[in-house]
């Protein structure tokens, strides 16, 4: 009873210091709030850097940027989109295929922010279990959002994703968008953990399909410096991703090569043995200045 | 699928009623999502779409929802349509009372748009068709009560196009004639300058979208007097000139009133024919 649950990271902490140990956390608050800042200029400062929202963007009226997910959506009922669009979702898609599909998760969404406020307080709540939800629900949904889209003839999914409604509804007018945003809230808090990005949102199911051969990955270059904290485990929002790599089961390479890693770079921080590192699905270089040892297995042992 | 175990059966038999359950349940979500849908995809009647929208069932299929028309809006009156409105979350609208199109030449909204949901085909602004103008409260409009106030008449950016005045007899005080404004639906932008600035409490004349402003004719109907002009002559045996009982002398045209027949005329005949006449006008009674 007088134990309190050890807080995640402290090892970490202890070990390499509190900034050393949010440094990727840090980065990506910075990367969410400023994607929402520079998105905002526009409407509340009068800064217009860019126009639109995360459907569909252009910048410095120069660079377009369109959600090839809602860019499909009006295609399959049969609309032609205009050069820019189908450019901005090309050059989207292209740079989702070098960092990493549902980085978009992690480092752009602003809805990553709620579902992370809600599983911060279910932490400091003690709140624990909830119910059960396949990790698969969200190709279901993806899928069934594509039906429902051809056979309602309207991008029926684009009504109540929470993703564009909060985005959109920052922008250009919540109104009442924040009932959803609010629901997902308290479905991460109560429900499920990790319940809405981990489990249903058919964006992050589209980008980690976008993400099956993404570049830029975690991988474990140290693997074999695991002290089996688990912290890595309790600070990942899809922790099932890193038992494989990490445990090398069936022989898999030190590279975490499930689609559904949204490279936050999380387990870099909280791990005290800084087993993790980001770097490319193409084999595992040594860690420069870390002690090199052989670490790799027979599986992408001779990369190259 | 490497290592084969034993509890093969067991775990296969759960994970077959795991994605059955969740399956069902992401079905009936979908099914809801999309009954939600297509009610929310009708527009309301308040609600006008920016120029060059497509007709609503492809423009809420087209529309990516990015605001883009909203923000290139010189005069900011689009709208995104929040979560409550009745309508296509996300899509731009205006409304006409509020804020009317400014009809721009360059029509930067159209320009904006990354999808065809505006129809990038529409290159001069008096070719929009956003709605469609109609009186619709005659017993309030100040041009039917008798007065001058003419305001949607001039407003109109399509002036003497898209509506004319039409003058008629005000039979209440009989010597005054009524301006009728009558709006022309092949000249009408449905910009909703005329909505705007109805003077009266609660605009008399109002935009609404085409579907609900707009009739149709049956495909199969036809217009005698232009079939008439097209064939060059009646396709049908002309009527008899229709005869007036007049006093001698005396000949009355529907159109052109009453006239004195010169000598030379061909008689009218309707003096001479009386009796007929009478006869038929018996037989009505």
């Amino acid at each position: 009873m007088s134990t309190l649950p050890k807080k995640i990271g402290a090892e970490a902490i202890a070990e390499k210091g509190w900034l050393a140990s949010h440094k990727w956390l840090i980065l990506r608050r910075m990367s969410q709030l400023g994607i929402l800042a520079v998105f905002l200029a526009g409407p509340w400062l009068g800064l217009w850097i860019v126009k639109g929202n995360l459907n569909y963007s252009y910048t410095l009226g120069v660079l377009p940027l369109a959600d090839p997910y809602v860019l499909l959506q009006s295609m399959l009922n049969g609309n032609a989109p205009e050069m820019l669009a189908l450019f901005g979702a090309a050059m989207v898609m292209v740079f989702y295929i070098l960092v990493g599909g549902r980085a978009y998760c992690a480092w752009v969404c602003p809805v990553n922010l709620v579902a992370d406020g809600a599983n911060w307080v279910r932490l400091r709540m003690g709140l624990k279990g909830g119910a059960h939800l396949p990790r698969s629900t969200r190709y279901w949904m993806l899928a069934m959002t594509l039906v429902v889209t051809v056979l309602s003839g309207t991008i029926a999914w684009e009504m109540l994703n929470p993703v564009s409604m909060l985005h959109r509804g920052l922008i250009f007018g919540m109104g009442f968008g924040w009932v959803v945003i609010v629901t997902v809230f308290l479905f991460d808090l109560f429900v499920v953990q990790r319940g809405w990005c981990g489990h249903v949102c058919p964006t992050g199911a589209f980008y980690a399909l976008i993400g099956r051969a993404s570049v830029l990955r975690i991988q474990l270059p140290r693997r074999d410096a695991c002290n089996n904290c688990m912290d890595c485990y309790a600070v990942c929002p899809e922790y099932q991703v890193i038992k494989p790599a990490l445990k090398a089961v069936d022989g898999a390479a030190p590279i975490i090569l499930d689609a559904q890693c949204v490279n936050c770079g999380r387990c870099i921080d909280v791990c005290s043995k800084d087993v993790f590192a980001f770097g490319t699905r193409f084999g595992v270089l040594p860690k420069a200045g870390a002690k090199s040892q052989p670490t790799n297995d027979e599986a992408s042992g001779s990369p190259s | 699928m490497p290592r084969p175990s034993q509890p093969d059966a067991a775990s296969r038999r759960r994970f077959i009623a795991e994605t059955a359950r969740m399956a069902c349940g992401v079905g009936m979500f979908g099914v809801g999502l999309g009954l939600y849908a297509r009610h929310a995809a009708a527009l309301p009647p308040a609600a006008i779409r920016p120029p060059g929208a497509l007709a609503e069932q492809h423009f809420s299929s087209a529309c990516i929802r990015c605001g883009l028309c909203v923000r290139d809006c010189p005069f900011d009156i689009l709208h995104l349509a929040k979560p409550e409105d009745p309508m296509a979350t996300g899509t731009p609208y205006f409304v006409a009372r509020q804020a009317p199109c400014e009809m721009c030449e360059a029509i930067p909204c159209v320009k904006a748009c990354p999808t065809a949901a505006l129809d990038h085909s529409l290159k001069e602004i008096t070719k929009a068709k956003m709605g469609l103008a109609v009186l619709v409260a005659q017993e309030t409009c100040l041009n039917f009560l008798g007065l001058r106030c003419d305001i949607c008449y001039r407003v109109c950016p399509v002036i003497d196009k898209a509506i004319t005045l039409d003058s008629q007899t005000n039979v209440r005080t009989g010597h005054h004639t009524m301006f009728i404004p009558v709006v022309h639906s092949e000249h009408c932008t449905g910009c909703g300058k005329c909505e705007k600035s109805c003077p009266t409490e609660v605009a008399a004349i109002k935009v609404f979208p085409l579907y609900m402003a707009k009739g149709q004719l049956a495909a199969h109907y036809r217009l005698g007097w232009v079939e008439k002009e097209k064939a060059g002559g009646s396709l049908v045996a002309p009527d008899i000139e229709h005869r007036y009982h007049t006093p001698d002398g005396i000949r009355y045209e529907y159109g052109k009133g009453l006239s004195t027949v010169k000598p030379g005329d061909a008689p009218s005949g309707a003096a001479s024919e009386g009796p007929t006449v009478k006869a038929l006008k018996g037989d009505a009674l």
